[in-house]
């Protein structure tokens, strides 16, 4: 039974200590701003595409979904209410992270994964550098930075989506009514709720990412292991955050 | 803190050094070592004997379950990494693959150490990154990735990465490992000379007794260039012990011939290969 019970507390205290590291350092010299940036490039410029696809259709098929069920009550006219609710508070930071989670915490663990069963972690320690503030550090800030932004664009995608199924498509609504109801309706707290997540959400992906890349042992067979258990861990843990943080604010 | 001094200072001490990862067999049990100015170490043995965890541990890569490791003089046993960074900067370590980092050229790989360590920038790093690239015969390879060279090649590029910043000790896993002899052969034929050049400290890991073989045979002549053999009474000989690890455990630690004359039949594996090959 403890033996069980061992491994998932071990990686959970790992894991603090990772992140105490890696957060200390953003306060520390050197900063290494190159590759902050670059990883930046990477996860933000690099998921962009990919979250404007994904944010154009949840709202989109959102607005269809909410179709029908406000049509029942002759409350079509709600549908932008509703569609930006969902995505600013739910969907958008959410899918989003999942996407990123797919994306760069399998693309942190697999490059981290190989430069440690290569000793290049090790050589890179050898010369002087430590590979916490190196390789964690701007992964984290780059991450933290690069995913509310990516947030709030895949929610204004959305939105956009939304209108155009509400409005063009199926003459739901008004074009004025379906922008109107949708501003009027985001409360403050829907929107710390929506940049709260993405960061929380940052936070586990760079440090799961980085962590199940920098313990990484067996050589390819196991930069393959630590890319999909980095993938799931990351995924499950936004489930359980995002239950969290919504438990806050409801 | 290097003693580059002609006293035989110690460079590296490890005194009954053992290490076992979670509370499982130990993988070093009870070792120890002494190296000083000027010595060469050929580490043989069996994979898994605990060859490169004992080079690990002399680079604070790894910390040792029980026991203390002494480099220059200083108890290192319990430093912290940051304290590690500093004694580092004195010791080049060659890793099994070459260690080289993939995202950067040769030429920033190189020059990484001045560039990390001395805060050079990399035009100042640049002449002397060409001529340790020159070193190695690889003078042409500045602007490529690793990727784009052969085994033998990264390794000769991590020679010249390992010795650049003039460190007074060289450690070397496994350089010759994978490569055909006439490679391993030009390989060994480098230490030699990075050895001569550089007055280093080293420990060579290897799994061939020829490598230690020239290692305590020959010397490089800086005048004709070539390797030539050490004369019968010369220090360097002296200076050359062969070390053979099983199990985690140094189970012989002498000169050649005594490597030669032994009567165990793991220690005499070593020995035979001289006359397999």
């Amino acid at each position: 039974m403890l033996d069980i019970l061992k491994s998932p507390i071990v990686t959970f205290q790992e894991f603090i200590l990772l992140a105490g590291r890696a957060t200390r350092n953003i306060v520390s010299r050197p900063f290494y701003g190159t590759d902050v940036i670059l990883q930046m490039d990477t996860i933000g410029v690099g998921s962009l595409p990919i979250t404007i696809l994904i944010g154009f259709f949840s709202g989109a098929v959102m607005a269809l979904q909410m179709s029908r069920a406000l049509s029942q009550y002759g409350a079509t006219g709600q549908v932008g209410q509703i569609t930006a609710i969902t995505l600013v508070r739910e969907l958008g930071p959410v899918l989003t992270a999942l996407l990123v989670a797919g994306r760069n915490a399998s693309g942190i663990a697999s490059e981290l994964g190989s430069m440690k069963v290569t000793e290049q972690i090790d050589a890179m320690r050898a010369l002087g550098t430590d590979p916490i503030k190196k390789l964690v550090t701007p992964r984290l800030v780059a991450t933290c930075s690069m995913l509310p932004l990516l947030t709030i664009v895949a929610d204004f995608i959305g939105l956009c989506g939304g209108y155009l199924v509400a409005v063009p498509l199926m003459a739901l609504t008004t074009s004025s009514q379906y922008w109107s109801t949708a501003w009027r309706s985001l409360q403050y707290d829907d929107i710390v709720q929506g940049l709260l997540k993405p960061l929380v959400f940052a936070f586990i992906i760079a440090l799961v990412g980085c962590l199940y890349g920098i313990r990484t042992t067996g050589g390819t067979q196991g930069v393959g292991r630590a890319t999909t258990q980095a993938v799931v861990v990351a995924s499950v843990w936004i489930f359980i955050c995002t239950f969290l943080i919504t438990r806050v604010f409801v | 803190m290097p003693d580059s001094g002609l006293e035989r200072t110690s460079v590296l001490r490890l005194e009954n050094v053992s290490l076992s990862f979670d509370g499982e067999s130990k993988v070093l049990d009870n070792v120890s070592l002494d190296m000083r100015t000027g010595d060469t170490r050929i580490i043989l043995g069996a994979a898994g004997a605990g060859k490169s965890v004992m080079l690990k541990l002399a680079l604070g890569l790894l910390k040792p379950t029980s026991g203390r490791i002494f480099l220059f003089g200083q108890d290192v046993t319990n430093y912290s990494e940051g304290q590690w960074f500093e004694t580092r900067s004195h010791i080049g370590m060659l890793f099994q693959e070459g260690g080289l980092f993939d995202s950067l050229t040769i030429e920033e790989n190189v020059a990484y150490p001045l560039i990390n360590r001395s805060h050079q920038s990399p035009e100042q790093a640049h002449p002397r990154v060409a001529e340790a690239l020159q070193f190695v015969e690889l003078g042409h390879t500045l602007s490529k990735f690793p990727s784009e060279l052969s085994g033998g090649m990264r390794r000769r590029v991590g020679i010249a990465r390992a010795g650049i910043a003039d460190p007074a000790l060289l450690l070397y896993d496994s350089p010759t490992a994978g490569l055909d002899p006439i490679t391993a052969n030009n390989i060994m034929a480098l230490i030699v000379q990075e050895r001569e050049l550089r007055n280093a400290t080293s420990a060579i890991i290897s799994h061939r007794f020829q490598d230690g073989h020239i290692m305590a045979n020959f010397r490089y002549n800086s005048e004709s260039k070539r390797l030539e053999r050490i004369p019968g009474n010369s220090p360097l000989r002296l200076r050359t012990r062969f070390v053979v690890m099983r199990d985690g455990r140094i189970v012989f630690e002498g000169s050649e011939s005594e490597l030669d004359a032994s009567t165990d039949p793991y220690i005499a594996k070593f020995s035979m290969q001289r006359s397999v090959h």
